[in-house]
């Protein structure tokens, strides 16, 4: 057998950094904290660009990793350096030594509560893309269920772009999903008008600026520039939203039967600390810190120690699975190297 | 009874009372007006907006925000050269679309 290579966090990125390992003929071990595989992307729907089912994704990534060593409801207890590695003890009460640490630990979903004129948790009708994307795989959610559906906006940039809040930083995915769930939203309640509160939309990835055309084209989306300063309810339970329409230079306000808010992508602070276990530092932005973000975002200033997807930053689950890929290959010249 | 002064109306665009009527109707015969965003090569490009104050972009946005008149009193200024036609990024044909908006107005007149 092969040298040990512990995987933090069972993700996206944790899972494809698994199964290249296992290709590469080593056997991973995966711990994953919660009871299950897939991440966040377990709790989505469907994945844009091309709308296949997250389910499938996670699924297909589930086969193709069974011959690792998989941990669940598992975390790091401590871990030791050693001369050429480390002792990583496990809650499970698994030791094991291990040439080298992938931290795959991902992000968090911003409290949305935390923006407080929003009146998520405050406001019956206000929900997260999170709670979306679970009404759209269960189809339980008293926001919506039994409600008549007019008229539904969708908040950009909550927590993110948003000092104050603590996150300066673009969260990257969320431009694209509002109008992603802008436009599954219209598909279930046609004669709704849709509303999507923006500042830029940032439409960077591979035909997303196909689906603001679309959204504008065939769903008929009301795209508003501006961003939400506060939310009300009225005697009926709906909620009043206001902004300014900045490209009429005028203030606006519309009655909303749903208002769901983007949450953006923040770093996991309990990643956060368990990669201060092996010296890796959080960078300016609050995510894990590469050795640097050009040419080494997969490297640490700690030998033998990882990075792969959102743990250093937004990103999508196609730029998580390729940095995935490149952190198995990283890890197997590491290893090489230290023959 | 006068008080000398009065009260000036609120500039708040109440989305609720938009009525979209002609916007529906403008998409009809243009469906590529809803595709418009914003940009504003339209407006920098045209010869008689900086005298008249004609801006497709204004005009496409005053028609989705439910402010008819001030759309209406924009495309008189408008020579039809077709310059804005040329340079928007979304491909819309502007000068069509301001003949159809004319054309719509016209009808209500008759
Ligand atoms: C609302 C929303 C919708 C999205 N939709 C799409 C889409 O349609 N298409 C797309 O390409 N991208 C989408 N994304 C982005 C996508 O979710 C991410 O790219 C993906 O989740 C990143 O995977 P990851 O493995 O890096 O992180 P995560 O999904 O966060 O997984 C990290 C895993 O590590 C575990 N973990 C964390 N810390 C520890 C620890 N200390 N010990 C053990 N385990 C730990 C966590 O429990 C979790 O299972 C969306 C994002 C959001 C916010
Ligand atoms: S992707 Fe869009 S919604 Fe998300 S933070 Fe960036 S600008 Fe805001
Ligand atoms: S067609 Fe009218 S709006 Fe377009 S550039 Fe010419 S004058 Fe301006
Ligand atoms: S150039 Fe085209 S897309 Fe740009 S504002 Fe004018 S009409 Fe809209």
């Amino acid at each position: 057998m092969k040298d040990n290579i512990v995987i933090i966090g069972g993700g996206i990125a944790g899972m494809e950094a698994a199964h290249q390992l296992l290709l590469l003929g080593y056997k991973p071990i995966l711990v994953e904290k919660s009871d299950h595989l897939g991440g966040h992307v377990a709790d989505w729907h469907k994945l844009f660009p091309d709308m296949s089912p997250a389910k499938d994704a996670v699924r297909d990534l589930e086969e193709k990793i069974k011959e690792a060593n998989i941990f669940l409801e598992t975390e790091v207890s401590f871990i030791n350096r050693l001369k050429n590695g480390y002792n990583v003890m496990f809650t499970n009460g698994v030791n094991v030594i291990c040439k080298a640490i992938l931290l795959a630990t991902g992000f968090n979903l911003f409290e949305a509560s935390r923006k407080e004129e929003y009146g998520y948790g405050i406001y019956n009708q206000v929900m997260t893309n999170s709670d979306l994307e679970r009404w759209f795989n269960t189809g339980d959610d008293k926001r919506i269920n039994g409600k008549e559906i007019k008229k539904v906006g969708f908040v950009h940039c909550v927590g993110s772009r948003d000092v104050k809040a603590g996150n300066p930083q673009c969260s990257k995915v969320c431009c694209i999903t509002a109008i992603k769930q802008a436009m599954e939203v219209k598909e279930f309640f046609p004669d709704a008008e849709v509303y999507c509160f923006y500042m830029d939309l940032r439409l960077f990835g591979k035909k997303y600026e196909d689906f603001y055309i679309k959204a504008q084209m065939e769903s008929g989306v009301h795209f508003i520039r501006g961003r939400v300063s506060e939310v009300s309810e009225n005697i009926e339970g709906k909620v009043i939203v206001k902004t300014e329409d900045t490209l009429s230079g005028k203030p606006a306000k519309v009655t909303l039967d749903l208002l769901v808010l983007m949450s953006g992508i923040v770093c996991n602070k309990q990643a956060v600390d368990t990669a201060s276990l092996v010296q890796v530092k959080t960078d300016s932005d609050g995510f894990l810190k590469s050795k640097d973000n050009i040419l080494n975002i997969i490297e640490t200033d700690s030998k033998g120690v990882f990075l792969a997807g959102t743990a250093t930053g937004p990103k999508t689950v196609p730029e998580t699975v390729a940095e995935a890929r490149a952190a198995a290959l990283a890890i197997h010249n590491y290893l090489v190297t230290l023959k | 009874m006068d008080f000398g002064f009065s009260i000036s109306p609120s500039s708040t665009i109440n989305l609720d009372k938009v009525d979209f009527t002609l916007y529906d109707r403008l998409c009809e015969i243009e469906p590529d007006a809803k595709k418009c965003m914003a940009c504003g090569s339209c407006s920098a490009t045209c010869t008689a907006g900086p005298w008249t104050g004609m801006s497709v972009r204004k005009v496409i946005l005053g028609i989705q925000r439910g402010k008819e008149s001030e759309a209406e009193k924009m495309l008189k200024g408008c020579m039809l050269c077709g310059k804005c036609t040329m340079v928007c990024p979304r491909g819309i044909n502007t000068r069509h679309l301001i003949l159809s908006l004319c054309r719509i107005y016209g009808e209500g007149e008759r």
